[in-house]
């Protein structure tokens, strides 16, 4: 690989705008991610944080602006999303695990009949992934029979199994009771850890400041500062000091 | 000279319920069949794919199955094309099943959440992987109840086949009764088959959909 690539943003987001119908939800958010660089994005509900995830991966169509994601012109009407989400994995709050299969078909399903893997190597891989999330045990398992917090640690370890460039998490904790989300998020920090490229959006406020080499702060569809983890501490909008005031 | 209802009777009864027993499972493979695929193309994201297709459902329902029967059993040979009684029943049965079923199908697909088609899609599975290893099978469980239910519906309609003269278990009632003029006892035993036939199916529908609504409260 050379510099030019190295240095080049794994996404980008510029000027993007967004509307259901006559709501406006996104008002020009630009921000780029990073190769290895864990950006988090916080915001109350509503805040149009969610809707600025789900269009990096196009399941939001924008109304204007410009993304790339590791080369894919995201807003290119014209795009092949099967190879965008080759590279990209996503996990969703309802963890949206498949019902009727156990964990590890859940895990195994996407590199069989995309990627047509053997079945050995599939096998090896889903259990590799099971055990990055603690769960080794779990693969003959139905989702129905497992907590939530095993739930999403399955629905990461599925999407890892794909072996995705960039990892997008839409709060993927907030559906679970507090002590299980510890063990969800413990999970992700190691991922960022081993260097992955991650967008996150979550409400865990301490979680974010640990983790964010990039923190970005939305209200009413806008960005209003991003910056490291330090900015909570040292508001520079008003917007900004009394989210921070209420959340931490 | 008459004779009365007797045991000759009953196995020329039975003889008729096992045509009804044949047309039933042909009218079932053939419109599960068509069902699926018009099931299938009323999802589809093309629009005249879609709108074919209902307009296809709208039709067929706005048809009495007997004119459906009268199509297929003197229709087709008046166009060239010859077709013993059982096949007119079949094809019939078929065209009829397809778009009650098509319909049904539809809506049990649609309720397979919109997230298992977003999670399933962002795995880069493509249309067809999404459909048949992720939607069809979760789909197949939320229809089965209603299905089981719907095939009582396509045994009692069999009957009307016995107006393009294939001698199913309605028809042999006509056939003994014009021999032997006992329209009571005959018609009585012909609908104790009908029901011995139908009721095994009501309960297994009842108790699968039983069962469903404990699996649900259940997750």
């Amino acid at each position: 690989m050379n510099n030019a690539t190295e240095n080049k943003p794994v996404i980008v987001l510029r000027d993007v705008e967004k509307s259901f119908g006559q709501v406006k939800v996104l008002h020009g958010v630009s921000f780029e991610v990073q190769r290895g660089q864990v950006t988090v994005l916080i915001g109350r509900s509503g805040s149009g944080k969610s809707t600025a995830l789900r269009c990096i991966d196009r399941l939001e169509t924008v109304n204007a602006g410009y993304i790339e994601v590791c080369g894919h012109v995201v807003t290119d009407p014209a795009l092949e999303l099967r190879k965008l989400r080759l590279d990209v994995g996503i996990v969703f709050q309802s963890y949206n695990l498949f019902p009727h299969l156990t964990i590890g078909q859940n895990i195994m399903l996407a590199p069989r009949s995309v990627k047509n893997l053997p079945k050995t190597e599939t096998v090896e891989l889903a259990r590799a992934c099971l055990e990055q999330v603690g769960l080794g045990d779990k693969f003959d398992a139905y989702p129905e029979q497992l907590s939530g917090g095993q739930q999403q640690r399955a629905a990461i370890a599925r999407s890892l199994a794909m072996q995705p460039k960039v990892m997008l998490f839409d709060e993927v904790t907030s559906a679970l009771d507090p002590e299980l989300t510890g063990e969800v998020l413990k999970v992700i920090e190691r991922l960022a850890a081993g260097g992955m490229t991650m967008v996150i959006v979550t409400h865990e406020m301490n979680f974010a400041r640990r983790i964010a080499d990039q923190l970005v702060f939305m209200h009413q569809g806008k960005i209003w500062e991003k910056g490291p983890g330090a900015i909570l501490d040292a508001p520079q909008t008003p917007e900004l000091q009394r989210f921070a005031a209420q959340e931490l | 000279m008459v004779s009365s209802f007797g045991t000759i009777h009953i196995q020329f009864l039975l003889e008729g319920a096992v045509w009804t027993i044949i047309l039933s499972a042909c009218a079932f493979i053939g419109g599960g069949v068509m069902g699926l695929i018009i099931a299938l193309m009323r999802i589809s994201p093309v629009w005249t794919v879609r709108t074919f297709a209902a307009a296809y459902i709208q039709l067929v329902q706005g048809i009495p199955l007997l004119v459906l029967m009268f199509t297929g059993f003197f229709g087709l040979p008046a166009i060239g094309v010859p077709v013993s009684p059982l096949m007119a029943a079949t094809i019939s049965m078929t065209v009829w099943v397809g778009a009650y079923l098509g319909e049904f199908w539809r809506g049990s697909l649609e309720a397979v959440p919109k997230s298992q088609w977003e999670a399933a899609e962002c795995l880069a599975l493509s249309r067809a992987q999404r459909m048949f290893k992720v939607i069809i099978p979760q789909a197949v469980r939320n229809a089965t109840p209603g299905t089981v239910g719907f095939m009582v519906q396509i045994i009692k309609n069999t009957s009307l086949a016995s107006a393009v003269s294939f001698v199913d278990l309605t028809r042999a009632g006509q056939l003994i009764n014009n021999s032997i003029f006992e329209p009571f006892i005959t018609f009585v035993a012909v609908a104790v088959i009908y029901f011995l036939l139908c009721f095994p199916l009501s309960v297994l529908s009842r108790r699968l959909e039983r069962r469903m609504a404990r699996g649900m409260a259940k997750a």
